[in-house]
């Protein structure tokens, strides 16, 4: 087990490094970070472009592309003081970069942890009487919800519980003027985004939560738990939900992308001010210096996700050997 | 539904039969009506409920889209009523206007149809393209094996996991970025161009179901039969395990038909999609239209359009559901 961990985590720096040598090269070529200075600056002299042009290692040509990543990367690793600053306004990309991560990261975890656990317990629940009326609800409304994009629930939610009936906030995270620190705004502010990523969620994981109970349910090990005159509810919990698991905890940490890309929705919508609307507004400005930083963090998360999905997959089931 | 036809026997063998006084009637009932296999899926598919239902709804859907001449009341950029002769701007439904109008006063039904048109046409040709690239790799890797197939494995794997969004707009601009390649993909915002952005996104998840298609087959006594023969490589993929993977193959067909839908929608509405004119207004970008009106409290700018898109994916998900349990060859027993 250690060795193969080892050996995953050996892999994980040619592959990180690959792969941000893949991502820097699409951002040079897809956003050209001259051109887009010169928009967002349109006045800026020849002096302040080629200060930009060495602050971020804009070098021309092929090995210009590997000098400049190379460059770059240096910088990266070094520490958010050395990043170079964002071409608008010419401000740090560290602040902005670590508030909306933490925006983020609340509202992900807040929707991650209900929706999964609900998700989970709604399909044990389904899986208890296979075509049952809860299994035939619970099915049907998965099947209906999850063919609803993300962006169209959140429209629809904005509408009827913001506009319509003004229950709850449309934007934001605190009303406009709001200074420090008020949870009960806050939540009312959370309450539509978590809602709208909690759907997605929950209907994924109540479908595949149900079919892996069901998968278990004519296992041998579960008719002799029976036979043996242990209770029901006891092989419900210690011998069936327990193997049902393996799968779907695997599943959560290659999923962690889906949860990003859902959030990045949700979060334009109800203008919440994290990675997603950080990542809209770099992008639609060409702003070089601010989407790499976010891109590179964002190509870790996956890669650390994945690999703690592997190392869960062989813990969880000691069947599977892979070394 | 289908009516079972009665065998035809011969005239002159009935009466051959009745100058030796057999009682032909009782034999008729022995003999078994065959089906073939493409007639017992119909069979299936349509008594298939949700698939059945649906495929009327979108067939419908589909003629009012096509056939926006007689369906649309207005052109997609014409408004309801000259300035002149009053306020055109964000009316809600009435009888000049079905679903309403938009900021300057052009007729939400009338785009809605134009929309719906524009966005299944993406759909409907970056699932054929992304269909064709996916079975052609996932034949090659899964009957190859060895270094192209661990290749392609990773790099799918890779492209799967990281957040579709961010992934579609970072190729997105790279393609765009890359000018040798303007004169045949089209430039960024062209509906050419979006339709290769998404077929390159979706012959990953086909390409893997063919693979694993392929892996499952190529081990079958038929195809060792076919190879016995001197069959070639080529031969056995085109005529041994492409038909005998036609049903996983059409559901993905069809599934990436909405996937396409929805993910150009959700690109629109961000800014990121086609640039909207004759035949290029989305779905999608007609809610992307509709945020400020949200906000306002006019509910017919996004209720309807999001109702459409909602609509076409519900039907689209149960076709695929029918046609995978007319398709699976495990269920042919049943029914």
């Amino acid at each position: 087990m250690a060795r193969f961990i080892i050996r995953r985590l050996l892999w994980m720096v040619p592959t990180l490094l690959v792969v941000t040598f893949l991502v820097y090269v699409a951002v040079r070529i897809g956003w050209n970070p001259v051109a887009s200075y010169q928009r967002a600056n349109p006045r800026a002299g020849k002096k302040r472009l080629e200060a930009y042009r060495q602050a971020n290692g804009l070098y021309p040509g092929p090995s210009g592309y590997v000098r400049g990543y190379g460059e770059w990367l240096w910088k990266f690793v070094r520490g958010p003081s050395h990043w170079p600053r964002s071409i608008k306004g010419g401000g740090e990309v560290w602040e902005p970069l670590r508030y909306s991560f933490f925006n983020t990261l609340r509202l992900a975890g807040i929707a991650a942890v209900l929706g999964i656990s609900l998700g989970i317990g709604l399909g044990i629940l389904a899986s208890r009487r296979p075509g049952g009326w809860l299994d035939i609800t619970v099915n049907t409304t998965a099947f209906f919800v999850g063919g609803v994009p993300p962006f169209v629930s959140a429209v629809m939610l904005q509408l009827t519980f913001a506009v319509s009936l003004g229950w709850l906030p449309p934007a934001g995270v605190y009303p406009p003027g709001q200074r420090g620190f008020d949870l009960f705004l806050m939540i009312k502010h959370l309450t539509l985004p978590v809602i709208v990523v909690m759907i997605q969620t929950i209907a994924g994981y109540s479908r595949y939560m149900r079919a892996s109970v069901l998968d278990v349910a004519s296992s041998d090990f579960l008719r002799t738990a029976r036979s043996k005159g242990i209770s029901e509810r006891r092989v419900l919990f210690r011998h069936s939900v327990r193997n049902a698991l393996v799968p779907v905890v695997t599943v959560i940490g290659i999923d962690i992308g889906s949860l990003i890309g859902g959030l990045i929705i949700t979060e334009n919508i109800f203008n919440y001010p994290g990675m997603g609307v950080y990542f809209v507004d770099a992008a639609l400005l060409g702003d070089f210096p601010k989407l790499l930083p976010f891109l590179v963090i964002i190509v870790v998360f996956v890669i650390v996700f994945n690999l703690l999905a592997d190392i869960a997959y062989a813990f969880l089931d000691p069947r599977i050997r892979l070394d | 539904m289908t009516s079972i036809q009665e065998p035809q026997i011969p005239q002159a063998d009935l009466d051959a039969a009745a100058e030796l006084g057999v009682d032909v009637s009782a034999q008729q009932g022995l003999d078994v009506v065959a089906f073939t296999p493409a007639r017992m899926a119909w069979k299936r598919y349509w008594g298939h409920h949700g698939a059945a239902v649906s495929t009327v709804i979108l067939a419908i859907v589909m003629f009012m889209a096509l056939a926006t001449p007689l369906t649309a009341r207005y052109g997609i950029n014409e408004q309801v009523l000259k300035i002149e002769e009053g306020n055109n701007v964000f009316l809600s439904p009435r009888s000049i206007a079905w679903f309403g109008t938009d900021d300057i006063g052009r007729d939400m039904y009338s785009r809605l149809l134009f929309g719906i048109r524009t966005s299944m046409f993406i759909g409907v040709a970056s699932a054929i393209l992304s269909v064709l690239i996916g079975t052609a790799v996932g034949a090659f890797a899964g009957l190859r094996g060895g270094k192209f197939d661990d290749l392609m494995m990773r790099v799918t794997d890779l492209f799967l996991a990281f957040p579709f969004l961010i992934a579609i707009i970072l190729v997105r601009e790279f393609l765009g970025g890359l000018s040798f390649l303007t004169p045949i993909i089209g430039g960024k915002s062209s509906i050419r161009f979006i339709i290769v952005l998404f077929a390159i996104f979706g012959w990953m998840g086909v390409a893997r179901l063919v693979r694993g298609q392929v892996l499952a087959l190529k081990e079958r006594e038929f195809i060792e039969a076919a190879r016995a023969v001197g069959a070639s490589n080529f031969r056995i993929v085109v005529s041994h395990l492409l038909p005998n993977s036609i049903g996983p193959i059409l559901v993905a067909l069809t599934l990436s038909v909405i996937g396409a839908v929805v993910g150009e929608s959700t690109l629109s509405f961000f800014g990121f999609g086609p640039q909207p004119g004759e035949n290029s207004t989305s779905l999608g970008y007609i809610i992307g239209l509709s945020r400020d009106g949200v906000q306002r409290g006019d509910w017919w700018l996004a209720v309807f359009p999001c109702g459409a898109l909602v609509l076409l994916a519900i039907c689209i998900n149960f076709i695929g559901d029918g046609l995978r349990d007319a398709l699976d060859p495990k269920l042919d027993s049943g029914r």
